[in-house]
């Protein structure tokens, strides 16, 4: 009887492990394999290439029985000695929101319910530019630009000191090198924090699973970008990353039926931003945070 | 006189190497989208190559009644832009023809700081790739603003995104 009683050790040892098996069992046994095989997949950053070959595979197979096409998902790393920056002309802007369903085609995101937009375009009285509570993004005339309103349209601004990344709890977005600010989307728990802290409203969330219809699906994506997403996601613009880290401009940019908006890279003293903030009236939204955006407006000099 | 044939030669050579970059430059650093043309029009000369040349500023009844000039009009005319010979070509102030394709060079002998800040990619617009051996397509002057009327015609909107439901 002696020699059989437990220790305090071994019944500690043995209650965790109880505990630990009875909580993992229904959690296991409730998921399919590929949900268990999401969860138990790691983070992207610590992924190795085999390990990022296989869940590219797993990603192939799984779009092309959702949507029927075979998708090219990229990994592409950020392309050396590049830091991208955006520039937007305020003068030119006529609001008629080409960018906005330029990029929700781009980067197949949800069309209703919930109805997901990375680019807003805000209407402002002419001469009241910078007081942003003041702003109208519902706006709906027959025609525009209207007399008397200046568009300003937002979208991330790709902020050197992003205060998404800070506040996330799980280090589920991140600076890359070439300063775009990318999503993990399964590592994404959907706490919203970096909603809550971006100052630009740069953030949606996947309230729903997303509704992209299986016609306008944009089959060459990103890992990072624009593949498509799950309920419970938080999604953003990243710069068109599947585009320019190929050397293309970024749907939008294309899209503009002005040409107001432009893109470049800051560290290549010949591209057109470094020729927008060497000659142009520059301003930067809200750059009193101390976010330090590489979203540049500029003016007419 | 061997050697200052050579030294001739190699310096003509190296003169070569360096100008021609620079040569055939100036006909690919702009890579432009076929210009806008009213379908059926081009090339002009099918009609204006057996017509006379008419140079006296008129308003035009029988043919082009489409156009309306709204572009500086009091003190324009045909002719300033068109060549009264060859109507496929342009005519550049010193006289020089070019091409519909280069009409960005008759634009920028105007509107200067514009022109400039086309050639840097910053008015107007550019598609394509801004980096790599890809192609990059430069948008003409004329694709966005009509020349007989430059002034950027108002669109219609692409509809605003819906409002939350009220809980």
């Amino acid at each position: 009887m002696q020699n059989k009683r437990y220790t305090r050790r071994e019944f500690i040892r043995n209650l965790s492990l109880t505990t630990v098996a009875g909580l993992s069992l229904p959690l296991l046994s409730s998921c399919t394999k590929e949900e268990t095989e999401d969860f138990l997949q790691k983070h992207f950053r610590e992924m190795t290439s085999d390990e990022k070959k296989r869940v590219i595979a797993k990603l192939e197979e799984r779009y092309q029985q959702k949507y029927g096409r075979k998708f090219q998902i990229s990994t592409q790393e950020a392309v050396p000695d590049t830091l991208w920056a955006y520039g937007l002309e305020l003068s030119r802007c006529i609001g008629c929101r080409r960018c906005v369903y330029a990029c929700v085609k781009e980067n197949n995101q949800s069309r209703h319910d919930p109805q997901l937009q990375w680019i807003r375009v805000l209407r402002l009285k002419r001469g009241n530019l910078i007081n942003l509570e003041d702003s109208e993004h519902y706006y709906d005339p027959d025609l525009v630009p209207e007399k008397g309103f200046v568009y300003m349209p937002v979208q991330c601004q790709q902020c050197q000191e992003p205060p998404c990344v800070k506040v996330c709890p799980v280090h589920a977005t991140w600076q890359e090198p070439d300063g775009i600010v990318v999503v993990d989307y399964n590592w994404c728990i959907g706490c919203r924090y970096c909603i809550a802290a971006c100052p630009y409203k740069g953030r949606v969330f996947n309230w729903a699973e997303p509704n992209t219809p299986r016609e306008e699906i944009n089959p060459s994506v990103h890992y990072l970008g624009n593949r498509p997403r799950m309920k419970c996601a938080v999604e953003k613009c990243t710069f068109c990353i599947q585009r320019v880290r190929q050397g293309r401009y970024p749907a939008c940019v294309e899209a503009c039926p002005t040409g107001t908006r432009k893109f470049g890279n800051l560290l290549d003293p010949n591209s057109e931003m470094r020729y927008i903030i060497d000659r142009k009236r520059v301003f930067r939204l809200k750059e009193d945070l101390g976010t330090e955006p590489k979203f540049y407006y500029f003016f007419e000099a | 006189m061997k050697k200052l044939t050579k030294a001739i030669v190699l310096g003509a050579l190296f003169l070569g190497a360096c100008f021609t970059p620079l040569l055939s430059d100036a006909a690919e650093e702009f890579p432009v989208a076929p210009p806008p043309m009213t379908e059926g029009m081009f090339p002009c000369r099918n009609c204006h190559g057996s017509m006379e040349v008419n140079r006296k500023k008129r308003e035009l009844k029988e043919e082009h009644t489409q156009i309306k000039l709204h572009h500086a009009e009091a003190m324009r005319w045909c002719l300033d832009c068109h060549d009264a010979r060859d109507r496929d070509k342009l005519r550049l102030y010193n006289g020089e023809l070019i091409n519909f394709t280069e009409s960005y060079r008759l634009c920028g002998e105007c509107h200067g700081p514009q022109y400039k800040d086309w050639q840097a990619g910053i008015h107007g617009k550019r598609t394509g790739y801004f980096m790599g051996s890809g192609k990059r397509t430069y948008f003409l002057c004329a694709h966005c603003h009509d020349p007989h009327e430059p002034k950027f015609k108002p669109l219609k909107p692409e509809p605003p995104p819906t409002k939350p439901k009220e809980p």
